[in-house]
């Protein structure tokens, strides 16, 4: 025969526990709901090219003509997804060793004053509003090509330059925490060993942390591939694959910003464009699982 | 543990239901309540609804950004003279105000173009039951950069060189030096007037050409790029572009009025069907001398009010 429990007193505590336990789950609950509909929001919309028959997923995909007001519309993406992944691979050459070697010199270099001095310039960079990139990529970065290089300055190059500066801080915090939590051990057993600082560097902390710094760089690179404002702003927008990086293109971020409110919710040229952010949905998806697939390399 | 499970499921349910409210919430169009919290509305409440009553309510505009700050400016105005009215002004683009005034959800629908241009085919029937309230004018010039050395082209000139025919600004009469253009979106409603009315043809981009999507950003590289040519609403016209003439005609506020110069759009306010009592006030009181000779003219519009000639959807000009 079971006993029943003594009823316990409520006391304070336990409403305290169950307000925050119920405030928490509300919270927690409320966030799934708002995932799952703008995931179902973003899909639906994004279908419904295809839905409605005018444009195949192949045509979209790998179609290269964007004429969506032509007389015979057409709706090809293919040189935005180009484009967006030409200046983001871009962006990612041009930053990563930059990062590297900044959270190389705050972490191993000069740990102290380095740090110190890097560290809140870093952190500045990523507070920068977007749109502030974009002027300054038009005002500096695009006259300094137009004077140095061929083209009109506008293009892949500007847009890559521009990004790569607003991925740097990601990619570096990622690769300073990083080498910051390398066991201490491992490094003074390869001094011990008679290894100078740069062959400790190249040989033992770079290949230890690789995939690490590897995880900074897909953060880096997701934020590139969804970044809208100031890319728009300099890298030109006529939709075509670019011939070469000095020419105009565009990216899909770029597309949607210029289309979406020029057009009326429901008309294909609107649901071309929430394909396209259907696109950049399941590309993030993409880096997200990336990250995840480094992190458990990372674990062993 | 069978508690706190059905607490979870009982919050994801209500937290669905609360969204799925806030979605059929359509903006909040209580124009046509009164809610008489002001006293001088109390006087005349509760069997109002007369003409003589004092204006409430609110308004809530939304869509063209080239027509926003006309319309912000004259709605402070508005809300100053009537304390009962609250306005909201709303950017989002031509295309996002034609939607949301269709759909009931805004009570003004802000655009620079017709609303049958954009809502075409299957959506035509939405443009039907929409109320057109032309409110101003904005013309539009084609500007270059001050070293391609013309000063004036013709349509045919104009169309060459939209559509990459003509490459060089030698083969116009100007400088041995490369054209680029900085063209503006396909879906922006500027470059629509400009293509109905100084080119008379929808063009395609062409490869290496630019678009940007602000006026600002659009005289900024046709100022600093060496052979650059676009088109830009008189408003944002300064020195750093040179202003071309179209077929010899200037483009100066007069030609326009006059209808000597024919590249010109109206900038229209649409709302579903009639107005409520409050929206046509306010309609109406843009319309007037005070606002049309007044806000309209210094922030850089053309009058309605003041045009000469009238133009309808299909592009047919009749003197008034």
């Amino acid at each position: 025969m079971r006993v029943k429990p003594k009823k316990a007193r409520i006391e304070k505590h336990h409403i305290e526990d169950f307000i925050g336990r119920t405030y928490m789950s509300f919270c927690v609950a409320l966030l799934i709901v708002i995932i799952v509909s703008m995931v179902y929001f973003v899909a639906s919309k994004g279908i419904s090219t295809f839905i409605s028959g005018d444009v195949t997923v192949s045509d979209f995909l790998f179609g290269t003509k964007w004429s969506p007001d032509g007389d015979t519309p057409s709706f090809g993406a293919f040189p935005f997804i180009a484009g967006s992944f030409l200046v983001t691979l871009l962006a990612a050459l041009i930053a990563s060793p930059l990062s590297l070697c900044a959270a190389l010199f705050m972490t191993e270099i000069v740990p102290g004053w380095g740090k110190k001095l890097l560290q809140p310039v870093i952190e500045l960079l990523s507070g920068i509003p977007s749109v502030v990139y974009g002027f300054i990529g038009l005002s500096v970065i695009v006259p300094f090509l137009r004077n140095t290089l061929p083209g009109q300055g506008i293009g892949v190059a500007a847009g890559a330059l521009v990004l790569s500066v607003m991925i740097l801080p990601t990619i570096t915090s990622v690769a300073a925490d990083a080498l910051a939590s390398l066991p201490q051990n491992l490094k003074e057993s390869s001094f011990a060993l008679g290894a100078t600082r740069w062959q400790t560097i190249s040989r033992v902390i770079i290949p230890t942390t690789f995939p690490a710094i590897m995880t900074g760089i897909v953060l880096g690179m997701a934020r590139a591939f969804g970044e809208a404002l100031a890319v728009q702003m300099v890298i030109g927008n006529a939709p075509f694959i670019p011939r070469s990086l000095f020419e105009s293109a565009s990216t899909l971020t770029s597309v949607i910003t210029l289309g979406m409110g020029n057009t009326t919710m429901g008309s294909a040229h609107n649901n071309a464009l929430w394909s396209m952010a259907l696109v950049l949905m399941l590309m993030t998806f993409v880096f997200v699982f990336l990250v995840r697939l480094l992190e458990r390399r990372n674990k062993i | 543990m069978q508690f706190k499970k059905s607490w979870v499921m009982t919050l994801a349910l209500t937290s669905v239901l609360a969204l799925s409210a806030c979605g059929n919430n359509n903006g909040g169009n209580n124009a046509t309540t009164n809610n008489g919290g002001t006293n001088a509305a109390a006087t005349n409440a509760p069997t109002e609804t007369s003409s003589g009553a004092e204006l409430s309510g609110s308004i809530l505009a939304s869509g063209s950004t080239a027509l926003q700050p006309l319309v912000e400016q004259v709605a402070e105005k508005f809300m100053d003279a009537n304390k009962g009215v609250d306005i909201q002004v709303q950017g989002g683009g031509s295309g996002t105000g034609l939607t949301q005034v269709a759909e009931k959800q805004v009570d003004i629908g802000n655009s620079d173009v017709f609303a049958e241009e954009k809502l075409k085919d299957a959506d035509a029937a939405k443009a039907a039951t929409l109320v057109d309230h032309q409110v101003a004018v904005v013309a539009i010039a084609a500007v270059t950069h001050p070293d391609a050395g013309v000063t004036t082209l013709t349509k045919q000139q104009l169309v060459d060189i939209f559509t990459g025919k003509v490459t060089n600004w030698k083969e116009v009469g100007g400088a041995d030096q490369k054209i680029q253009i900085i063209n503006r979106p396909s879906s922006s409603g500027t470059r629509a007037t400009f293509e109905s009315f100084a080119l008379g043809t929808k063009t395609e981009d062409i490869q290496g050409s630019i678009q940007e999507d602000s006026s600002g950003t659009v005289k900024k590289m046709i100022g600093e790029t060496p052979g650059a040519i676009g088109y830009l609403a008189l408003s944002y016209l300064d020195d750093t572009v040179k202003t071309l003439n179209y077929d010899g005609v200037e483009p100066s506020v007069d030609n326009v009025i006059a209808g000597k110069y024919p590249v010109w759009a109206y900038e229209h306010m649409y709302t579903n069907g009639e107005p409520n009592a409050t929206v046509k006030a306010f309609l109406d009181y843009l319309m007037t001398d005070e606002v049309q000779s007044g806000d309209v003219v210094e922030l850089g519009y053309i009058a309605a009010s003041k045009m000469q000639v009238t133009r309808d959807v299909a592009g047919t000009v009749t003197t008034k």
